[in-house]
């Protein structure tokens, strides 16, 4: 009697944990069902030339909307991000972990998780109201004034609303996050190497450069497409800065261009959304969003995976 | 046997010439490269220096009693509060909470007491991982379409849901991890006593991870409370205080984050100093959180690395 | 007696060996001058504020192997990391004393450690092989990163490396397959041939069998006798018979103290402090 109680009692805790882990496949499955279900309409109008097209034309009776310049905006931005921000992180990761003794590597890693617990809405009002004027006075007008009349990629007089902002606030964010995976990836370098490194008389940057870079290639590789992938989906940070062009104005041509992503568009338009071609136009680039996400991090997650478990926690 | 000895000599004094040669340049660069890694460290904590700098010196000129408890008055004028946004802040993020707390514990329960290594683990905490780096504003689009349309207005309920959908990954597998490290002594002890396992789970294996669980649940809790995104699509913002009756749950909310973003649109002065004071109470949430977070975490590892990104 | 009035060697007085706990009563330099290649002098080591080796004297004579022996944590790893300026690397370790090499001490101002490591080899516990290397450049890692650029002289090195280590024979034909993919002793003794490759004088071991299976460790047992003809050897081991086997000296080591240092058959059959002998009989460790 008492131990058929017990079973009954275990029967159904286990049920309740299965249950609980199913839903959170469950949610997968909703996100994609709602961006699939609220892209139909839009996709009944334009067709597969959605993904192509650089019309945004929300008015009614001649509405038409394309893709192609947010995404092309997207990958501009994340790339400036990229470029801007991988090194700097893994310099970081690498004073953590490498170079830093214990009394000062561990302050500094606490400070750095600190700018990552900051919320991006607040990235973006320093973005706008501080960040943009500096960036505007020390680095874009003298760009400008110097390579403006030469180099079509300064082409552009610059007012700090643009993609070259958006991507290097873009970097900042993303600074915490691929150095924080990538520290525990070096510290998941097995002490053993660098001894033999060092007993062969490298110097630590030989050690970093030459045995342990090598060795967790694929792991530093995932953490930078973990960063990819939160550059690709940052929204409110970006909407804030990136001065919200569209149509085939959005496509960016220099470096100072006003461009829009696949999030910042939605977020900048969806509440002034008035026809439902208009919303379905800005799930359907919710879907988008949302294939491109998915495939990036599904890929760091299998290269990441492979040097350490990553305990979830990381923001958009 | 000499001749091999004068080879080795010579061998000898060969690498022993290439690493005088090269001494000079090798620790150099080893200089320049700790120098550059320093530089990375430095040029990291500019934004993090200015942002807290000006919240703090722009936000607190903004704050006051009224300002914490009052509506927001007229657009252009001024006057009046974010009360609204901070009220909404709490009752999306608790609201949120009521759904990914428990889930998010249950589902960690299962991967680290039930289900070992078998494949439906593998794929729930593979997407698992994958869902944290799902972009908000693609959550956002579930509360739209599952919530808000079918109840016909922006409501709290679609809110709630997106930031569960945003948490609950982050539950999981800090919850995960940490039951892990509880020893398996602990658990044949209840065992060995006849307790059913779900009891041992929930009373003494849970119980002894309460400090990891509950770092997880706070590290979500910072996470969400910032989010903007999913809230423009599920909340909307308004200028009113959420009312507890029935239409309440039918109207839109204010939340801080969305309150900032709005704010930081407008053209005026005083906009852009409520704009810093929201910003200032927002980070004072956030960065009390992760404090509590620190207090919380007896465990090194968490120190290292749950922690780490919150 | 002679008295050396040079540098640190003056200050090691014949009474303060009379008070260390091994009788080591020759200076540094007449060690050398009696072909000793190490000597160590009045050696300590700290981890923070523990103190892991206290005032270590002794003399490793060419072409020998020694052992060191003793409990865990006794300092014998320890004092073989500070004998190549290993422990360097560790955070918080700090160290005091003399460790020359042949006549010069690798302590001194403006030695360069990388000189030091081209001249006292390691080989460590686990077989540690760059698992992104091949085989080949695995062995020729340390004159490629201490720039050696000369392909012929590398290739002729990588050979006769593999060839001190007994495994050239084994991996000839697969010299690109990746160091990692060969059994564990065929790591170890990849290990061995990459240290071989510097040209080393000394070469330290630390446990370097103790991760291996018994066909494996005997292997590297027999390849010590080999090389010890061109090499003096250090060897730190937890396992006593290995220790009675393969070496010539055998020190014993207790709570970072140096207690018997002397030739093995003495130190095992006949040996002169009590806690020694407590200790090779198995009474405590």
């Amino acid at each position: 009697m008492f131990l058929g109680k017990k079973r009954k009692g275990d029967r159904i805790f286990r049920w309740v944990v299965i249950g609980a882990s199913g839903y959170t496949l469950l949610m997968l499955v909703l996100v994609a069902f709602s961006v699939i279900e609220g892209a139909i309409p839009v996709f009944s109008l334009e067709g597969l030339s959605f993904f192509i097209g650089t019309d945004w034309n929300p008015v009614e009776g001649r509405e038409s909307y394309g893709a192609l310049p947010y995404v092309i905006g997207t990958l501009v931005t994340a790339g400036i991000a990229m470029v801007i921000g991988v090194p700097i992180s893994l310099g970081i990761a690498v004073f953590i972990s490498e170079i830093a003794p214990p009394k000062v590597g561990t302050p500094v890693a606490y400070v750095i998780e600190v700018l990552a617990a900051i919320p991006s809405i607040i990235y973006g009002l320093w973005a706008l109201l501080v960040f943009r004027i500096w960036l505007l006075d020390l680095i874009e007008r003298p760009l400008y004034q110097a390579f403006g009349g030469t180099l079509p990629f300064f082409a552009k007089a610059p007012f700090g609303l643009d993609v070259f902002t958006a991507g290097i606030v873009l970097a900042v964010m993303i600074i915490p996050i691929i150095s924080s995976i990538s520290r525990e990836i070096l510290k998941a370098i097995p002490n053993s190497q660098r001894e033999a490194a060092y007993s062969l008389g490298a110097t630590r940057w030989e050690t970093v450069r030459k045995v342990l870079f090598p060795y967790a290639k694929a792991g530093l590789l995932g953490a930078t497409v973990i960063g990819l992938g939160r550059a690709v989906g940052e929204t409110i940070l970006v909407t804030m800065v990136i001065g919200n062009a569209l149509g085939i104005a959005a496509i960016p041509t220099t470096l100072f261009s006003q461009s829009n992503t696949i999030s910042s568009v939605i977020a900048s338009q969806f509440n002034e959304a008035v026809t439902p071609f208009h919303s379905s136009a800005l799930i359907a680039l919710g879907a988008v969003l949302f294939v491109l996400t998915m495939g990036i991090n599904i890929g760091a997650q299998l290269l990441v995976s492979r040097m350490v478990k990553v305990v979830p926690g990381g923001r958009e | 046997m000499g001749d091999i000895s004068s080879i080795q000599e010579k061998r000898r004094s060969v690498i022993q010439d290439a690493i005088v040669r090269q001494n000079k340049k090798r620790r150099l660069m080893d200089r320049v490269f700790t120098g550059v890694t320093i530089a990375c460290i430095a040029l990291a904590m500019i934004p993090l220096g200015s942002i807290l700098i000006e919240v703090v010196k722009n936000g607190a000129s903004a704050i006051s009693v009224e300002f914490l408890t009052r509506p927001q008055g007229s657009i252009v004028s001024g006057g009046g509060g974010i009360g609204p946004a901070i009220q909404g802040t709490l009752l999306v993020v608790g609201y949120a909470s009521l759904i990914g707390v428990p889930v998010g514990v249950l589902a960690g329960i299962y991967l680290s007491e039930y289900a070992g290594n078998n494949r439906f683990a593998y794929i729930v905490r593979f997407f698992n991982n994958v869902m944290t780096g799902m972009p908000s504003i693609v959550i956002g689009i579930v509360g739209y379409i599952l919530i808000v349309l079918a109840v016909g207005s922006f409501n709290i309920t679609a809110g709630a849901l997106a930031l569960s959908i945003i948490m609950i990954p982050i539950v999981v597998g800090v919850t995960e991890e940490t039951l892990k490290l509880v020893p398996h002594s602990i658990r044949e002890a209840g065992h060995s006593l006849g307790i059913p396992k779900w009891r041992v789970t929930l009373f003494i294996t849970l119980r002894s991870a309460k400090n990891g669980v509950l770092t997880g649940i706070v590290l979500a809790l910072s996470r969400i409370s910032g989010e903007t995104a999913p809230l423009i699509m599920t909340i909307l913002g308004t200028s009113l205080f959420f009312q507890f009756t029935f239409e309440g749950f039918t109207d839109p909310v204010d939340a801080l984050p969305l309150r900032i973003f709005r704010l930081a649109a407008l053209p005026y002065e005083h906009a852009e100093s409520f704009g810093w004071g929201a910003a200032l109470v927002l980070i004072l949430i956030v960065l009390s959180l992760s404090m509590a977070l620190r207090f919380l975490v007896l465990d090194r590892r968490y120190k290292a690395s749950g922690g780490a990104r919150l | 007696m002679i008295n050396y009035q040079k540098g640190s060697i003056a200050a090691v007085t014949s009474e303060e060996y009379a008070n260390s706990s091994v009788d080591y009563k020759l200076s540094s330099a007449q060690a050398y001058a009696r072909g000793y290649k190490v000597s160590i002098r009045n050696l300590n080591s700290w981890f923070g504020v523990k103190q892991a080796l206290k005032n270590i004297n002794f003399d490793v004579k060419e072409n020998t192997i020694t052992s060191m022996i003793g409990p865990s944590g006794c300092g014998k790893t320890t004092l073989i990391r500070c004998l190549n300026r290993m422990n360097e690397m560790t955070p918080g370790a700090a160290v005091k004393g003399s460790v020359y090499l042949d006549d010069v001490d690798i302590y001194a101002n403006g030695i360069d450690p990388v000189t030091i490591k081209r001249r006292i080899g390691m080989v460590f516990q686990k077989p540690n092989p760059f698992p992104t290397m091949s085989i080949y450049d695995n062995v020729a890692a340390g004159l490629k990163l201490n720039g050696i650029r000369d392909k012929k002289l590398i290739n002729e090195i990588v050979e006769e490396s593999l060839r001190g280590a007994a495994l050239w024979d084994e991996v000839k034909g697969e010299l690109g397959k990746p160091g990692s993919s060969i059994s564990g002793g065929q790591q170890q003794r990849l290990c061995i041939a990459r240290a071989l490759a510097m040209q080393p004088e000394v070469l330290l071991m630390d446990e370097p069998t103790s991760a291996l299976d018994p066909i494996a460790s005997a292997k590297i047992e027999e390849l010590l006798n080999d090389l010890k003809k061109d090499l003096t050897i250090i060897i730190v081991t937890h396992n006593m018979q290995q220790a009675a086997r393969v070496s010539d000296y055998t020190a014993f080591m207790y709570l970072g103290e140096m207690v018997e240092y002397g030739p093995t058959k003495q130190i095992f059959e006949n040996p002169q402090k009590e806690l020694t002998e407590r200790y090779i009989s198995g009474k405590f460790g």
